[in-house]
């Protein structure tokens, strides 16, 4: 598969389909290589780069689970990768905390620990990434945890992503993130089923693809 | 208020350095509406006290003796201040302390000691505290022993606190070298008390940390917390126990160790919980081993290198 520049690439499937291990694969995360196959970025080959490496290219994960940190606060945190000092590293995490709709005030100086509420770590995974501003931004799941009414808030900061010139690839079941998406892709049984738009691969996947069948039609490549 | 004692003579003046090197504000210690005292071996070099606050110090072949009162129903404004330190590379410095809190009082004391050139010093600390019906009492120590490791430090503190009373301790060594620490408080907590431990070491090169905090929760409704974060690396060796007993109804404790382990060191940890009561309740967690994978790949992804985020990690962690 290939995410273009700036685009949102929603990826779709059933449980257990391999799409959050497809997120941690590009990432380079420890323990889930490619058995075949490569990764390329800009045109380089970066299947052998480290997490650092790639992070350093413009790459970057928000975790469908974010870890927590003892001691750490919301403003260090923020400030690990967002590549300013002083007023404008102020302003920066300032205005990502208010994108996420998080008052400064109230968090920028709270841990990042238990503490907060499972959203909260959410949308602070989310400021994290705005923060970054990376070439391609991997999303495990950014709606998970997450109330319905703040979904049109994931699809807006998705959206400004994009807007600020970033690719995004969004691991998803939501049908309404893979519809604010410029591509789509099924995957199942660890394989990418099939690429097209939005509305093709959420037509397929919910008339035709059915888990028993996912090897069947990645044959023949439906 | 009564200014007691101020020297101004070059030891002194390097104590107060050693007292900034270890994270201390050296301004609080010749303000006058701020008690303090400053003792460099066995010789006091400052001591302040202001209203509500009696100390009473002596000083002795090989340290000082001291007695620190809060009396009754006095609220402290101001954080009382210590500083205690041998500044010579080999020394003995034995502290017996007592401290007391009287019915209603509360106070909160910022201690620092400092061992910036210790090659063999010995610091000792023999601590009796006791905290009366409804006081509070906050006691926050922080350590700076230099970066050869030459340095023993054993305090051994026993703590009583009274109905309605409040003790909350830190305990912070987390630049340079330890050397030897062996720490060992164990607190008699009464009717409606509440009572919380914290401990926070890094060890390196030889290091050995030896940290034992005991709670006997003895009185109703008492509560406790016990919390200590130890992170070592290179040959360091760690041994953690914490010890609440219940003793009591809706007594209830929690003892959580977290031990994060780098390079050859060695870490334990025994949390023994005990009831004796059938209405108390006490808890422990207890996790050691290498920083959590998922937070060192969390802070890779944002694009710090493998050790920089270990060090991220373990620094918020200790903060």
């Amino acid at each position: 598969m290939e995410v273009e520049e700036c685009e949102i690439h929603s990826v779709i499937g059933p449980n257990g389909a391999g799409k959050s291990t497809l997120a941690y694969l590009l990432m380079g995360i420890g323990g889930y290589e490619p058995q075949e196959g490569s990764v390329h970025f800009n045109g380089e080959d970066v299947t052998q780069f480290t997490i650092t490496q790639r992070a350093k290219l413009g790459i970057t994960l928000a975790w469908q689970e974010p870890a927590r940190f003892e001691g750490l606060t919301v403003r260090d945190y923020l400030s690990i990768g967002a590549g300013s000092t002083g007023k404008v590293l102020e302003n920066t995490l300032r205005h990502a905390l208010e994108m996420v709709d998080l008052s400064p005030e109230k968090y920028l100086y709270r841990e990042v620990s238990e503490a907060l509420s499972g959203g909260e770590r959410k949308r602070i995974e989310m400021a994290s990434i705005l923060t970054m501003k990376p070439k391609l931004a991997i999303l495990d799941e950014p709606d998970s945890g997450i109330d319905v009414v703040s979904l049109k808030e994931v699809i807006a900061l998705i959206q400004d992503l994009k807007k600020n010139g970033s690719s995004v690839l969004v691991i998803t079941h939501r049908d309404e993130i893979a519809a604010a998406s410029d591509k789509a892709s099924l995957m199942c049984d660890g394989m990418i089923v099939k690429t097209g738009s939005p509305a093709e691969i959420s037509d397929f996947f919910k008339k035709k693809c059915k888990p028993c069948d996912v090897k069947a039609y990645g044959s023949k490549g439906d | 208020m009564d200014v007691i004692d101020l020297d101004t003579s070059a030891e002194f003046t390097a104590m107060v350095d050693a007292y900034e090197q270890s994270g201390g504000d050296s301004s609080v210690l010749k303000m006058a509406d701020v008690s303090s005292l400053v003792v460099s071996g066995n010789k006091i070099l400052g001591a302040n006290q202001t209203e509500g606050v009696v100390l009473d110090k002596k000083s002795t072949k090989s340290g000082v003796d001291i007695v620190l009162t809060i009396k009754k129903g006095y609220q402290i404004p101001n954080p009382i201040h210590l500083c205690f330190g041998v500044l010579p590379k080999e020394g003995l410095q034995q502290i017996n302390v007592t401290m007391i809190a009287e019915e209603d009082a509360s106070v909160e004391l910022i201690a620092h000691c400092t061992f910036p050139n210790a090659e063999h010093v010995v610091h000792k600390m023999d601590g009796k505290i006791i905290i009366h019906k409804n006081a509070s009492l906050i006691y926050n120590e922080t350590h700076f022993h230099g970066i050869k490791g030459g340095v023993e430090v054993i305090p051994k503190v026993k703590i009583k606190i009274e109905e309605g009373g409040r003790y909350n301790t830190g305990f912070t060594l987390v630049s340079g070298r330890v050397g030897l620490l062996d720490l060992d408080y164990e607190v008699d907590a009464g009717k409606d008390t509440i009572c919380e431990l914290i401990a926070k070491v890094y060890g390196r090169g030889e290091d050995k940390i030896l940290i034992k905090e005991k709670v006997l929760l003895n009185g109703e409704n008492a509560r406790s917390v016990i919390k200590s974060r130890v992170a070592i690396s290179d040959d360091a060796v760690a041994e953690f126990t914490g010890v609440t007993e219940g003793h009591a109804p809706h007594a209830r404790g929690h003892v959580d160790c977290v031990e994060v382990v780098q390079g050859n060191a060695i870490a334990k940890a025994v949390p023994i919980v005990m009831v004796d009561n059938p209405l108390a309740k006490v808890t422990h967690e207890a996790a050691i081993g290498s920083v959590d994978k998922k937070q060192v790949e969390t802070l890779c992804a944002r694009g710090l290198e493998e050790n920089e985020a270990v060090d991220a990690i373990v620094k918020g962690m200790l903060k």
